[in-house]
């Protein structure tokens, strides 16, 4: 794990050195940015120094939870991505189990009624979702937010942001009560891209699965047919979701990033995107890096869910 | 009629794309209880269909005819739900392939309790209880230990047990044993027909046994009916049928396994192959391979054994 | 390629949403291939005063009950109580719809095929805007303005030529790299196998986005407008070419293993020859197949950067740029057909998913569901 996010790190800076300049051109000219700044980390991290050598002293200071500075948010840079973390996790949480939620019965439903009505339907609103880029359905809902009116009790929907003006007013149920409200959208637009793929596996998984002889023989034994829905055939249809899980963490990390920039949700994608307009580059080489770690840790929670759903399944 | 299951001009036949495919023809046999009916034939002769049959565990698309009554209470006319009171309780099916029927990601344990609490009202601590016993019961050595073992952790015997345990575990009337050693080694088959012996005797339970190889049902059976071709060619007591069978198919069959009869020189075996369901030859079925066909055999199908056994056959070994 | 060519028509033939997916593809595709030729205005025609005009209204009867052909009258706005625009139409004019009007490109003649605007009837005037005498007032706007009064249906016509194309180009030059560095990777084995796969995780544990940002923050901001194009064909490349080079890796190094190699180099054939003659071509079906799927992810990917305005800048078109409009949430409601390119872009990508389905079907029906 360590040597890739160490790979990561080193294709990033390298990537980075291409861009004209060196990392603090964007703020020389800048003249709210103090000359005596510029000059402390300029040797701090060394930009008059070769290459290599000016890898392994920014590598020494992340090490040390030094992520640099950012000019555009004027604070060390990891304090502005241990900000914005929460969010996007909060955010690509929420809407992986919302998408579970939804494609599973889905997946089932299909692969129960194979063939007829309820399985074309359904895979027909799978390419629909599958197609809908993210950021669209996003522009949508924001669209139809803002002209609908006042559900009562739920208010006006939120369009954009993490929390209402007041929320320093709230209690502790009505701040989570509105951190939900805000979460809807966003939520419900990564979950739509999810349920389309994962949904077209769950139906094919269950298929495989229900012609398995343990099913049958589940069946043979009396067992009530729920039973035998979801604790014979649906577990084992379970392995290839969990792996899809696993595969789609990326897709799932970039479709919320586009999706928080557009509903101004406060993660890192937003993050990333300002750092890329300021050239904020110790910004952006900290989001790249917080991203591929996620990423990572998607996987990982893949690989435990794996060994948890299966005890055939030894973990290294 | 005391007989537990009595069963009348079954036939089975499948939905193809090219018409039904009757896989099984009208076939009659009754059985007692706590007796043991071998039913054996060659690949293809509609044994495994008949004992899907008899679970309701046919693929969506069959249909069955005929009647099949187990304590007077018809199967062929059971739904659903109506099955499910039936299976398990009543009806019992042990499957030929233990390491594919058993659930991967459950522990031994997971299975017996959950199929000891579909159909009996125990808490979890009597049902692992129960189940321990069962282990027991079939043979699994430190059963206790057993209980938290997976399917892959087995041994093909060891599942088969396990197999054995879960199927009559609800105390069903009547085991059905579709080739439950076929895939084992030799060695442990003998144990697992030792097993299902002991058992039957324990439980009084009725099994019919299906396998397409005579030395097993030898060990096991009181009456044997061989199928051949979807249709019953001959029944009767075990020890008549290997002895001295009536029907040129059967004699075909003991004359083909080694060490059935004592012989020199070459084995004999039955010119040509089994039909396929497709093309069922016309009269007896066996007509074209059989030795003292005639025109009769290649016009008119035989009557079907009765209820006492017997060949279906118009010139049946011994006769004139 | 014949057979290849025959079971695809057959497939279509058969499955009819891929079958509707390609005919919308032609239509799309000759549209942008045609755009001057079908889009009423120039992309970059703009008229101040017609700026987020609503799409027009086309009258058939005249204030007086009289029927005539289709015409448009010109709009003006002003503003409410609440500082919202309000379009009224100036019935005075009438300005006749005319199909094959010559318009002017690259300076020769053309003939326009698209509904334009013709003269007014009453006056015989093109141009009256009064104290504007080069704006034109009759103005045809089949999806409606952007802020600027240029005509979004000309300008989605444009754009597609730029969505359209980039995605197909991408996936072309990624699937080269992805070729050389897997056929690299494969051939060569040992050191260079290892380093180049490592390469390949490494690029694949950066998510999209992420990657996107990296390259696009390793580029100038402001760059050349004629390179543009360019920059970003380079950059959604390298999203691509990893995991496809892992999986080319893997099928040529299994096909170096295979038997059919090893018994042409026991007939004395020399292996690179047979590589390139036996073992490639049995990945071409696997790769076509892998290209139409990846479309629609390089055209939405497109789309989303110049969303952001990292990727086509105007005055050029694309349908991310142009709905890069639409953004600012509060304003939507007053303008919602600037949220129309989101739907040609949502049916090219749909077509390319359903028929990159069926084409998968075709060529691969191990994974037949």
């Amino acid at each position: 794990m360590i040597p890739m996010l160490l790979g990561v790190s080193l294709l990033s800076f390298l990537l980075l050195q291409l861009s004209p300049g060196d990392p603090l051109s964007a703020q020389r000219g800048n003249p709210q940015v103090p000359d005596a700044l510029i000059h402390r980390i300029e040797t701090e991290y060394g930009f008059d120094k070769p290459v290599p050598e000016q890898y392994l002293l920014w590598l020494s200071r992340t090490l040390h939870g030094d992520l640099g500075y950012s000019f555009k948010y004027k604070r060390p840079v990891a304090d502005v991505i241990r900000e914005r973390v929460g969010a996007t996790l909060l955010l690509a949480v929420f809407s992986s189990l919302l998408s579970w939620l939804l494609a599973v019965p889905l997946g089932v439903w299909a692969a129960l009624r194979r063939g007829q009505w309820p399985d074309r339907l359904v895979s027909l609103t799978a390419f629909v979702g599958m197609s809908l880029p993210s950021f669209f359905l996003a522009l949508l809902l924001l669209f139809a937010a803002s002209v609908a009116p006042p559900i009562p009790g739920f208010g006006r929907f939120p369009i954009g942001g993490l929390v209402s003006p007041e929320f320093d007013q709230f209690g502790l149920w009505e701040r989570i009560g509105d951190v939900l409200r805000h979460l809807l959208i966003p939520g419900l637009v990564l979950a739509v891209g999810g349920v389309a793929g994962l949904q077209r596996v769950c139906r094919g998984s269950m298929l495989e699965t229900l012609r398995q002889p343990y099913v049958l023989a589940a069946r043979a034994r009396g067992l009530p047919q729920r039973s035998v829905l979801w604790r014979h055939a649906f577990r084992n249809a379970a392995n290839p979701l969990i792996t899809l899980l696993g595969f789609e963490f990326s897709a799932l990390l970039s479709g919320a990033a586009f999706t928080e920039i557009i509903t101004s949700w406060p993660g890192l994608g937003l993050v990333a995107l300002e750092a890329v307009r300021a050239k904020d580059l110790f910004l952006v080489m900290a989001t790249v890096l917080m991203g591929s770690f996620l990423l990572l840790a998607g996987n990982l929670l893949s690989d435990l869910l794996h060994a948890w759903n299966d005890p055939r399944v030894k973990l290294s | 009629m005391s007989a537990l299951l009595t069963v009348d001009r079954l036939g089975v036949s499948f939905a193809t794309p090219d018409g039904p495919l009757h896989a099984v023809d009208g076939i009659s046999f009754s059985l007692e209880r706590g007796a043991v009916l071998g039913l054996v034939g060659e690949s293809g002769c509609g044994k495994s269909a008949t004992a899907s049959a008899l679970c309701g565990l046919l693929p969506p698309g069959a249909r069955t005819a005929g009647s099949a009554r187990l304590s007077g209470q018809e199967l062929t006319s059971l739904s659903e739900p109506g099955w499910r009171s039936i299976r398990g309780r009543r009806i019992s099916m042990v499957f030929q392939d233990p390491m594919s029927s058993l659930n991967p990601l459950l522990s031994v344990g997971e299975h017996l309790v959950e199929t000891l609490r579909t159909h009996q009202d125990l808490s979890r601590a009597a049902a692992r209880t129960a189940a321990v016993e069962w282990l027991r019961r079939v043979g699994i050595p430190d059963p206790e230990a057993r209980l938290a073992s997976c399917p892959h952790e087995l041994s093909g015997g060891m599942r088969q047990r396990v197999m054995i345990a879960l199927a009559l575990c609800p105390g069903p009337d009547l085991l059905v044993a579709d080739e439950p050693t076929t895939a084992l080694d030799v060695t442990i088959q003998a144990q697992i027909l030792d097993l299902l012996a002991s058992l039957r005797r324990e439980l009084g339970m009725a099994m019919i046994f299906i396998t397409h190889d005579l030395g097993v049902v030898e060990r096991v059976a009181d009456r044997i009916a061989v199928m051949y071709a979807g249709r019953i060619a001959e029944e009767g007591p075990a020890e008549m049928i290997l002895a001295a069978p009536r029907h040129p198919y059967t004699r075909g069959l003991l004359d083909s396994v080694p060490g059935f009869r004592p012989r020199t020189g070459r084995l004999p075996s039955i010119p040509g192959t089994v039909p396929s369901p497709r093309d069922w030859p016309s009269g007896c079925r066996f007509h074209p391979r059989c030795p003292d066909a005639d025109s009769t055999c290649r016009e008119s199908a035989p009557d079907a054994p009765g209820s006492d056994g017997g060949a279906a056959c118009f010139h049946p070994v011994g006769s004139p | 390629m014949n057979h290849a060519l025959r079971r695809f028509e057959s497939v279509l033939s058969a499955n009819t949403p891929a079958r509707v997916s390609f005919w919308v593809l032609v239509a799309l595709y000759l549209a942008a291939i045609f755009a001057p030729w079908l889009a009423p205005y120039a992309g970059d025609d703009e008229s101040r005063a017609c700026s987020w005009a609503p799409p027009s209204t086309i009258h058939l009867r005249e204030l007086d009950g009289s029927w005539h052909a289709p015409f448009v009258r010109a709009v003006s706005y002003s503003f409410d109580d609440d500082a919202r625009r309000v379009w009224t139409e100036d019935s005075s004019c009438r300005f006749p719809i005319r199909f094959l009007v010559h318009g002017r490109l690259l300076g020769l003649d053309h003939p326009v095929v698209s509904p334009v605007v013709g003269r007014d009837a009453p006056t015989g005037r093109l141009y009256q805007q009064p104290g504007r005498p080069y704006e034109p007032a009759g103005r045809l706007y089949l999806l409606g303005a952007d802020a600027r009064g240029r005509d979004l249906f000309s300008r989605i016509l444009y754009g597609s030529r730029v969505s359209l194309t980039i995605g197909v180009v991408g996936v072309a030059i990624s699937t080269l790299i992805a070729l050389v560095v897997g056929g690299i990777a494969g051939f060569a084995g040992g050191w260079v196998d290892g380093a180049l796969m490592r390469l390949c995780e490494v690029v694949m544990l950066v998510p999209a986005f992420y990657l996107l940002m990296l390259l696009r923050a390793a580029l100038p901001l402001d760059w050349d407008s004629r390179l543009v194009y360019f920059y970003i064909i380079l950059i959604l490349s390298f999203l691509g070419w990893a995991g496809l080079a892992r999986i080319l890796r893997g099928m040529i190094q299994s096909l170096r293993q295979s038997d059919f190699i090893a018994a042409s180099r026991a007939l004395g054939l020399s292996p690179w020859r047979n590589l390139w003659r036996h073992a490639l071509p049995q990945t071409f079906g696997f790769l076509s197949v892998q290209a139409t799927l990846s479309i629609p992810g390089y055209i939405v990917a497109e789309s989303g950067l110049s969303l952001l305005g990292l990727g086509i800048q105007d005055p050029q078109t694309s349908w991310g740029n142009l709905l890069e409009e639409s953004m600012s949430i509060a304003e939507i409601r007053l303008h919602p057909w600037s949220l129309l390119p989101g739907l040609f872009l949502f049916a090219a990508v749909l077509s390319w998913n359903l028929l990159g389905d069926a084409l998968r079907d075709t060529f691969d029906p191990r994974s037949l569901s």
